[in-house]
């Protein structure tokens, strides 16, 4: 059983020699695939038919849309230029400028932060606390595993549908259970302040289950003759969780962080439907930016909009890596 | 959310670690009844808004609104199930996302475990190239290659057709990266051997290596399809008409449409999405958990 730096250390080295596997051949002995000319042309060519259908999709679908993203938006496409995509005109940075000088391009920004940092810890949070309590059981491990990831392989669309229902302000699940304890719960979605958190607490509900199944294996990897040593040497629980669990989770923690920081960047099918950005775009991000944009028919515009996006995606990976980076070069050493 | 990352090169390792805690098992300490306590009250959150979404879908319209909520129906109906039917037409909706998801996945497992065989035992130019671009994609929000995939589809006549929500997806990075990472574990003895026999290359990818990825297929099947099932931005672009739609499209559309107070049928529809995943979880978590110990992606 590899351990989390051990995971860690393996990633690295797998995305530096993605050859690897050849190693072991080139290294042990005579092997004919490396020095026989025919057999190794021979593998060659079976190796680009292998590869072909997925790379002639590849292109057409994801590496030339990627690229023809970056080439519109620095034109002024429109809808009605699909027909002639080569008649438009070049427009340089003008829907970068555009875009940052717009106010409502702001605002989403803005919310899409708002959702980056509610999000992120909340999730995180849950998905923790969870999974520390889950490794300390004997009985129903599997059980609990499978019913808190439940949420996680729900459609986005329908568990949205069912969550506005449970916010309704008259007789909506949450405010009839604050109404027990003589609370008058408020219009969750209806408020330009309450609404954005609304969202992100139910996306936090539909999305901890992924960490909370990371965490548990990552916990599973801790030595427990370190908890008993330290227990020995009159550490608490709080003491323990503080100096051993969170150190050692720590690599796992940061690659949570990237991809739920990920998700929470593309924010958008759960304010589509429970509040269609509203009240005052106070829940627009800038995902439903770009698609209201590529509603409108501004083609260009919606695309530098969205590697705007990419761009803060690629930046918050970066970043994170780093960090983790960072935090494997101190372990080895 | 569709992000990536190894957590562990072995699958075999990730499986035991999905599957059992070594150094708990004979954990001798009894664990405080509190914990049970807090984990089942906190699954009842957890699954609350499911069981609240079952029980109102079979109140009548009115009911379904009444202030209170009644915790039980007072008058048990399948008359939300049947609008399903009557005023919309669910099952279009249920065949063209199957449809959709079957071939998505098809697509994926088939092309994915070529690529992913070629990249992890077989040496030719170009290799390490085509690693470092396809993982380098992996982080692609699906909002940037929308537009540009919008004006091919148009270009290439697909707008509003299964095929255009389709072909798209059919190859998709992530299952390249799960089908390698398992593929480079197996024994490079097993392929030498076979060509000693005098085994075609393509003979003994689909003869000596498939055989053997039984559980990693299995994985990228399962993960495929769900993300397919509940993808929602790209085939909201691509249909156009409603006999187009897929479950998700549908269901939103009308949940911001003239329907938007009609919960009742609204939280039939979410049924009618929701509980078919759910029964396929059940009954394949195994994979998923181990997909999830093997590339950390949900």
């Amino acid at each position: 059983m590899s351990t989390t730096h051990q995971q860690q250390g393996q990633r690295g080295s797998e995305v530096d020699s993605p050859d690897r596997g050849d190693k072991p051949r080139s290294a042990g002995g005579p092997s004919p695939s490396r020095h026989v000319d025919p057999t190794r042309r021979q593998q060659a060519i079976a190796a680009w038919a292998l590869a072909l259908p997925f790379t002639l999709l590849f292109l057409a679908f994801t590496l030339g849309p990627v690229l023809a993203s970056l080439g519109m938006s620095v034109t002024d496409m429109r809808r009605v230029d699909i027909r002639t995509p080569f008649g438009v005109n070049f427009v340089g940075l003008d829907n970068f400028t555009k875009l940052i000088e717009d106010p409502l391009f702001r605002k989403v920004t803005l919310n899409t932060l708002l959702y980056l940092v509610l999000g992120v810890p909340l999730t995180m949070a849950i998905a923790l606390f969870v999974a520390v309590l889950v490794n300390r059981v004997n009985r129903l491990k599997g059980f609990f595993r499978v019913g808190y990831y439940l949420p996680v392989v729900t459609s986005i669309v329908a568990v949205s549908v069912v969550w506005k229902y449970l916010y309704r302000d008259n007789g909506g699940l949450f405010n009839t259970v604050l109404s027990w304890v003589g609370v008058d719960g408020p219009g969750w979605l209806d408020s330009t302040t309450l609404a954005l958190p609304s969202l992100v607490l139910m996306a936090a509900w539909r999305n901890f289950g992924t960490l909370f199944v990371i965490f548990l294996a990552g916990l599973q990897t801790i030595p427990k003759e370190l908890n008993e040593a330290a227990e020995v040497d009159g550490a608490n629980g709080w003491g323990r969780f503080r100096h051993i669990t969170l150190p050692m989770l720590r690599p796992v923690m940061l690659f949570g962080a990237v991809i739920t920081g990920i998700g929470y960047l593309q924010f958008f099918e759960e304010a589509f439907i429970m509040t269609h950005g509203g009240p005052l775009d106070s829940t627009r991000s800038v995902t439903f930016y770009t698609f209201d944009q590529f509603g409108f028919g501004n083609l260009g515009y919606a695309a530098a909009a969205s590697y705007l996006l990419f761009l803060a995606i690629v930046v918050l990976t970066f970043v994170q890596f780093r960090l983790l980076g960072d935090r494997e070069d101190k372990v080895k050493r | 959310m569709t992000t990536t990352h190894s957590v562990t090169h072995d699958p075999k390792a990730g499986e035991d670690e999905a599957v059992v805690a070594p150094n708990q098992r004979d954990d001798s300490i009894t664990t405080p009844p509190w914990i049970y306590a807090v984990l089942l009250v906190g699954l009842f959150l957890v699954v609350i808004p499911f069981v609240w979404m079952l029980i109102s879908s079979f109140k009548p319209e009115a009911e379904v609104r009444a202030v209170p909520p009644t915790w039980w129906p007072e008058t048990l109906t399948l008359d939300n199930y049947d609008r399903l039917f009557t005023q919309l037409d669910f099952p279009t909706y249920f065949m063209n996302s199957v449809i959709v998801a079957l071939s998505v996945t098809v697509g994926n497992v088939v092309f994915c475990s070529m690529l992913g065989y070629a990249l992890a035992k077989l040496s030719f130019p170009g290799k390490k190239l085509m690693f470092v671009i396809v993982l380098g994609t992996l982080m692609v929000p699906g909002v940037v290659t929308f537009i540009p995939l919008f004006v091919l589809t148009t270009k290439m006549g697909l707008s509003n057709t299964l095929i255009g929500m389709i072909l798209p997806f059919m190859a998709a990075p992530f299952g390249v990266f799960l089908m390698r990472q398992y593929i480079s574990a197996l024994p490079d003895e097993l392929i030498q051997a076979a060509r000693i026999d005098g085994a075609g290359e393509l003979r003994i990818f689909a003869s000596v290596i498939l055989p053997l990825c039984g559980p990693a297929l299995a994985t990228l099947g399962i993960l495929t399809f769900l993300g397919s099932w509940n993808n929602f931005l790209w085939p909201l672009v691509v249909a156009q008409t409603e006999d187009k739609y897929t479950l998700p499209v549908a269901l939103a559309l009308y949940a911001v449409g003239q329907n938007a107070t009609q919960y009742g049928l609204l939280l039939a529809g979410s049924v009618v999405v929701v509980i078919p995943v759910l029964v396929l979880f059940l009954f394949l978590q195994r994979h998923i958990m181990q997909g999830i110990a093997m590339t950390g992606i949900k």
